[in-house]
């Protein structure tokens, strides 16, 4: 194996992230693309609180105001399609969801949620039998759903060991801190 | 080991001899790049690693298109923060208004993307470069932060899904109707994860501005990125616009391909995407009496010189229907002055056109043509999303240029023939 980012770090000193989530479900379809999410003319800014006040605006106007930390969105197919704006994850998680479930995601929202520590979890037989505003528990390490609502066990694959150890640090921002400009200073200075 | 082009690629640029699907890969970067809606996201995490230089300042591109000129003060203030970033890293590749234009029709232009390439960007729409023989892909904001700081990124090398065209391309078919008519088929989600390898006689007969076309739209089908094999045709155009040494990679015959979808392009039309899917595509004899409040033409699937030709071909001496709005921008300062030069930007005026600066203009709804409640337009972009160019309420429909401009004669949804 190439050395590098899948080196174990020593040391955790990030911002921890749960690994464990309780919350309402916000359910939603198929194909919801980061202009769904967030539209372009709120990201003329970076600031994930401002971002967050936009989230779904078009949509569903009602999320933002509604939403609460915890909450989880559930979705269909191909989740986060379309412009690479890491706005998109960025806004869902200053708005409180802590984790996203869909029967697939699109691979740019995919590798920005994990880079900024949300976690995503694939299962097509969650997203059939859960449904919107009922209260669920994920696990993010054993992969297992809990509908709380209506009492069912879902299993799915745990978040991969190199995802989970992004979640953990809070991101790919502190991995990199941790390894790679360490190990670049290392090297510079032999 | 057999290996397809794009495993080539990546297996060169990890250190490795070969490479397969699913492997995780730690890939040096050729080329990093942002525009002015993605950089200060990217910036910020670049300061928050605590890096002090950045890996290159020769190997990042920053380019400022998506809301400039500065549509508004928060606008300005994004722009601002690229060009303190760029200053202050003495990045070489910085171009903003005046020598700037859409990120991907200038990187190309200028010759800093070349065969054989890593290029990463902080913008879905990366995957264009594909049709130079180099592996492209969009990222986010904290990715293109973290290359930007060490000029390396992780990837799971994509399966390769292998697409060969074959037959004779119709009148007013373009490279942009052979990926809408190959979107309409396998679908958003259809290469999920994926290459697209374009390959076969077609897309060989392809001139390079189609070429871009095609690869550029391969994340709407889900794709990692989209690629062709360098031919002479892409030899002669890097030629004498790039200083760089290109490096030509080709797949072997025997590498394994997780899908090989032969499609024969005989019987494709050129093709119109409904609202609100690049999928939702139908041929255009089958669109029906579609009215249209604007037509854009431009954007960096369709902002190249030879785009605003066909265009111009079809309106010279014509003039856009009677309150409908033809906004015409192009993909560069460089593509701006031949079109002054020969005499396609008279025509457009005289069709009753507006021009653009060089920029993204109205394809994501930022600015230069925002869409009001009920309108509609038909538009040379990538994408038709629900409320992608304005209010949730107003529908995009996508083409080539061909069926834009004679759509805008029309004042509805037209194919040249029908002037």
């Amino acid at each position: 194996m190439h050395p590098g980012i899948f080196e174990q770090p020593e040391t955790f000193t990030g911002r921890y992230h749960q690994m464990k989530i309780e919350g309402r479900v916000w359910k939603f379809g198929d194909d919801v693309d980061t202009d769904l999410i967030i539209p372009a003319r709120y990201c003329n800014t970076s600031d994930g609180a401002q971002l967050a006040r936009h989230v779904f605006a078009d949509s569903r106007p009602d999320f933002a105001g509604a939403v609460s930390a915890g909450d989880v969105v559930v979705a269909g197919r191909n989740f986060g399609c379309g412009s690479s704006r890491e706005h998109a994850p960025l806004a869902l998680k200053e708005a409180g969801i802590r984790a996203v479930i869909a029967r697939s995601f699109a691979r740019i929202f995919y590798r920005n949620a994990f880079n900024i520590g949300l976690p995503l979890l694939e299962s097509g037989e969650a997203v059939d039998r859960i449904r919107d505003g009922e209260k669920i528990s994920v696990d993010l390490s054993t992969g297992k759903i809990e509908d709380r609502t209506n009492h069912q066990t879902f299993r799915t694959d745990p978040v991969p060991d190199f995802m989970r150890e992004l979640i953990r640090t809070g991101g790919l921002v502190d991995h990199v801190k941790r390894n790679k400009l360490k190990k670049k200073t290392v090297r510079r200075s032999r | 080991m057999a290996m397809t082009i794009t495993e080539k690629i990546l297996a060169a640029h990890s250190g490795r001899k070969s490479v397969s699907p699913g492997d995780l890969v730690e890939v040096r970067v050729d080329l990093a790049f942002a525009h002015d809606f993605t950089a200060p996201l990217a910036i910020q995490v670049f300061e928050e690693t605590g890096a002090e230089k950045v890996f290159n300042r020769n190997r990042i591109a920053l380019v400022a298109d998506h809301f400039v000129p500065n549509k508004d003060i928060a606008s300005a203030q994004q722009a601002k923060r690229m060009r303190e970033f760029a200053r202050k890293h003495r990045i070489r590749h910085y171009y903003e208004v005046g020598e700037a234009g859409i990120g991907h029709v200038i990187l190309p232009e200028k010759g800093l993307v070349v065969p054989g390439m890593v290029v990463i960007g902080a913008d879905s729409h990366t995957c264009a470069y594909g049709a130079l023989g180099a592996f492209s892909t969009g990222v986010g904001s904290t990715d293109l932060g973290a290359v930007m700081a060490t000029g390396e990124i992780w990837l799971k090398v994509p399966p390769t899904i292998r697409l060969e065209y074959t037959g004779k391309r119709r009148r007013w078919v373009t490279g942009k109707d052979l990926i809408l008519y190959t979107i309409g088929r396998i679908g958003v989600e259809g290469a999920l994860y994926s290459t697209m390898e374009f390959a076969g006689p077609v897309v060989r007969d392809l001139p390079m501005y189609q070429r871009f076309a095609m690869t550029n739209m391969a994340v709407e089908a889900g794709a990692k990125n989209g690629i062709m094999e360098p031919d002479e045709k892409t030899l002669a155009w890097v030629k004498g616009r790039s200083g760089l040494k290109p490096r030509v990679f080709r797949g072997d015959p025997d590498a394994a391909c997780a899908k090989v979808i032969p499609i024969d392009v005989n019987a494709i039309e050129p093709q119109v995407a409904f609202p609100s899917s690049p999928a939702n595509d139908r041929p255009l004899s089958a669109v029906g009496k579609v009215p249209l409040d604007q037509v854009f033409i431009g954007s960096c699937t369709n902002g190249w010189l030879e785009d605003l030709r066909d265009a111009a071909r079809i309106l010279k001496g014509k003039k856009a229907a009677r309150g409908l709005r033809l906004i015409v921008i192009p993909g560069s300062p460089w593509i701006l002055k031949e079109a002054v030069k020969e005499g396609i930007l008279e025509t457009f005026l005289e069709a009753g056109a507006v021009i653009g600066p060089p920029c993204c203009g109205p394809c994501l709804g930022g600015h230069m043509g925002v869409l009001a409640e009920g309108e509609r337009a038909l538009a040379t972009t990538n994408r038709n999303f629900v409320g992608r160019m304005g209010h949730p309420k107003s529908e995009v429909y996508l083409s080539n240029p061909y069926v834009a401009a004679a759509s805008a004669v029309m004042g509805r949804i037209a194919g040249p023939d029908e002037l």
